[in-house]
């Protein structure tokens, strides 16, 4: 009986790709938007549905789950299959991933704006979409562990650890943190109460940043850097080492966004002391992104996609030295609540994730269509130079902002009063807003670049031709 | 905490820290037959990409071990491991406390010096001034505005009017031990076109031009359930903090509309107590500022 040869699954790929393009222009248009509501307040218009406090939420979630999270799925299902040689573990459930996720990102964007939240940072969508969300991630799990059973390679690739313990991780934290008592279909309550609320919601929204923006996007770069590259990952060991620590050491920190409050002295001690130790850990997976380059140095002169790796390896290294710094107790009594915390989230954010994913995304896009390349490099280079200086701008006016702000709030006169009052610290941050919103303008055209370049591409490859899977090699 | 919890937390916490170090360790370790430092270690995936069987980075490993050092000293010194106290015995709650009590011993006699002289004489010292606005810009401020002239519900403290009284000793009470006005809502009372008789006589009372007929209907309402508090002419009682209501200073606001709102739903007007919060030497410079605004203003013939 002959069977025709197994071929990937590439159809879910482009749909979660170009998604990831789209939802990348909305979430940092609502972004810019709201950016220009700090500078100019009448632009909510006196509408409640245009409101700060409802669009920042979905501003926040439009990147991270909608841009970030497409492009995870997107790159995961590519990585998991090219890597273990097999195709996805099941094509419906992939295809119930896509729709469903995609249900959940138009109802938050229906919800937030009409007030519905839970009100937790990073977790507002209320009971029946995290139910969905439950739903899709459990499918999500099925297919990516499915495929990994199915693998025609007894080694599992390091990418696959971590998204594997990406996708194990979100679950547990998604579901905990969420335990509520609904009441109506778009209210509910915590379970939680006072401090063991704020606990439970940090330990989610810091693991949320160390699993679904770090963990994850590390699987991301330990399958693209070494493919774009054409250069063997640096340090195997240094990947086991670095992978277990992180997600061993990343659960206990949490407790450093509530350093002085009602949280018991010894669980911020443990937060603090444990993010410290996170810093080798983090900096393990730069040091074997950037020495996997090494050697290819040359091509970062003609590669644009290779830049947007480096530059967002960068961007990790460093947000991931601020973040210990600033989790001890005399650093954070200066910079929580500033925007120096603002700053930190957007060289994170814009730095290390969407530079990893847009360049991941150019560097998929085109294999997943039957394409050498993307319509144009050129574009990609502009795009790659128009988000870094937008990073840039966006990051320094958060610094100085944020920095200011500490310094004002904390400054007493010879009689114990405050030297400032909260109106003379916004009146002196003011013009940094404006900086910060031109770093925000910059990033979003560069997003547009992409959409145009990712419509020629589509444009170029009319019927694409399923990539059949082909045998292992044996080394 | 129970022991039990207090141990389970020590324990996880250390075993969690012992175990990546002896991954550490073993990673690190050569064992004969290891392959080359430059070889790769055999496996490809896609066709091309493979992995390098390099050492961990010799500075980054030190790295760790030094973070993780510091971690044990840390949790040595100060509570982390459940409920061990830590060498030091540090609380944040002491640490507040010295805090509090090392800038009270330095600012308390900047403060005291001012304890033997009277108020009314306070609000003349530039001295006393200079403190008392600073205070009143961190602890007033928020509600009578930085420049004391109040908002709807919160009193102008710069006119001649006062609710409570405004001679220094009344002055220095309200802001020590606060005041709770409590104007009770009528609408059950009179009914609704009771309420909006009332109201007109109210407008009446202050001098505004007014439908006469309704204000006479009013009038009966007012001297039955307002006068008790407002006295029958209006002219208001300092000791309840009940308003003069035949001038033209309103705290809610005069017209018509807002009348038979606080008429009709009542006001629950409230100034929290300062004594504990900012104590009394502090509390004499504040309102020798605010008498002073007050007084200014009233030497300056503004209204």
């Amino acid at each position: 009986m002959s069977t025709l040869p197994e071929t990937y699954n590439d159809k879910v790929i482009r749909q979660f790709a170009t998604m990831t393009v789209i939802w990348g222009v909305v979430g940092m248009l609502v972004g810019v938007f709201i950016a220009a509501q700090l500078y100019w307040p009448a632009l909510n218009f006196d509408i409640p549905w245009l409101s700060y406090g409802r669009l920042r939420p979905l501003h926040t979630n439009a990147v991270i789950f909608a841009f970030g999270g497409s492009g995870l799925f997107a790159t995961s299902y590519y990585c998991v299959q090219r890597t273990c040689h097999a195709r996805l573990f099941s094509d419906k459930l992939a295809a119930f991933t896509f729709w469903g996720w995609q249900l959940v990102i138009v109802l938050a964007a229906i919800t937030l704006p009409l007030g519905l939240t839970q009100g937790k940072e990073y977790a507002e969508l209320e009971w029946p979409i995290d139910l969905l969300i439950t739903a899709v991630w459990v499918a999500y799990a099925v297919v990516f562990f499915g495929t990994l059973a199915r693998r025609k390679i007894r080694h599992i690739f390091v990418a696959n650890w971590f998204f594997a313990a990406y996708i194990i991780t979100i679950a547990l934290l998604h579901i905990f943190n969420n335990l509520s008592l609904p009441v109506t279909l778009g209210k509910s309550y915590s379970v939680y109460t006072g401090a063991v609320d704020a606990m439970v919601q940090w330990w989610y929204g810091h693991n949320a940043v160390g699993f679904f923006l770090t963990t994850a996007f590390l699987g991301m770069m330990y399958y693209f850097v070494p493919k774009q590259a054409g250069r063997p990952v640096y340090s195997y060991r240094l990947s086991v080492v670095h992978f277990w620590a992180l997600i061993s050491i990343y659960m206990w920190a949490g407790p450093h966004h509530l350093l002085y409050t009602a949280l018991p002295d010894w669980v911020q001690s443990l937060g603090m002391v444990f993010s410290l130790i996170l810093l080798a850990p983090s900096w393990g997976g730069m040091i074997n992104g950037m020495m996997t380059l090494s050697g290819a140095w040359e091509k970062l002169r003609t590669d644009p996609i290779l830049k947007f790796m480096i530059v967002a390896l960068s961007f990790y290294g460093m947000s991931t030295f601020e973040g210990p710094m600033m989790s001890i107790k005399t650093v954070n009594a200066l910079s929580h609540y500033t925007d120096w915390t603002v700053g930190h989230v957007h060289s994170g954010a814009l730095g290390w994730v969407a530079m990893i994913t847009i360049g991941s995304i150019y560097s998929l896009l085109p294999r997943v269509l039957g394409l050498k390349e993307m319509y144009s490099t050129r574009l990609i280079e502009q795009h790659f130079w128009v988000h870094t200086i937008g990073v840039v701008f966006y990051i320094a006016s958060m610094w100085i902002a944020g920095v200011t702000q500490g310094l004002m709030w904390r400054a007493t006169n010879d009689d114990g009063t405050l030297t400032y009052t909260f109106v003379e610290s916004l009146v002196a941050t003011y013009p940094y807003y404006l900086g910060r919103l031109l770093g925000g303008v910059l990033c979003l055209s560069g997003m547009l670049l992409m959409l145009y370049n990712t419509l020629k591409t589509l444009q170029l490859a009319k019927a694409p031709a399923a990539v059949a899977v082909p045998a292992p090699a044996h080394a | 905490m129970s022991q039990g919890w207090s141990l389970y937390i020590a324990i996880l916490s250390i075993v969690n820290i012992l175990a990546f170090l002896w991954l550490l360790w073993w990673t690190a370790k050569k064992r004969p037959g290891d392959r080359a430092e430059s070889d790769t270690t055999g496996h490809v995936w896609d066709e091309d990409i493979t992995e390098l069987n390099r050492p961990m980075p010799r500075w980054w490993l030190n790295l760790f071990y030094l973070t993780v050092a510091f971690a044990f000293a840390y949790l040595a010194y100060y509570p982390g491991l459940g409920s061990f106290a830590g060498s030091s015995r540090w609380t944040s709650a002491g640490e507040h406390d010295a805090a509090v009590a090392a800038a009270e011993a330095k600012i308390a006699p900047v403060f005291a010096a001012f304890r033997s002289k009277p108020i009314g004489e306070l609000a003349r010292d530039p001295e006393a001034l200079r403190l008392g606005r600073s205070l009143f810009a961190n602890h007033c401020a928020t509600c009578h505005g930085s420049d004391a002239r109040g908002a709807k519900g919160y009193p102008n403290l710069t006119d001649a009017d006062w609710l409570w009284g405004g001679d220094p000793d009344t002055v220095l009470a309200t802001i020590l031990d606060g005041r709770q006005a409590a104007m009770p809502a009528m609408a059950g009372a009179p009914g609704e076109t009771g309420v909006a008789a009332a109201a007109v006589y109210v407008q009446k009372l202050s001098g505004q031009p007014v439908d006469d007929a309704l204000a006479s209907k009013g009038q009966a309402h007012f001297q039955t359930i307002c006068a008790a508090c407002h006295g029958p002419e209006g002219k208001g009682n300092p000791m309840l903090g009940a308003p003069n209501l035949t001038d033209d200073v309103w705290l809610y606001g005069g017209d018509f509309a807002t009348l038979t709102a606080t008429i009709g739903n009542g006001r629950n007007g409230q100034m929290p107590a300062h004594r504990t919060l900012l104590g009394e030497d502090r509390v004499r410079l504040a309102a020798a500022w605010v008498l002073g605004q007050s007084a200014s203003t009233a030497a300056s013939g503004a209204h």
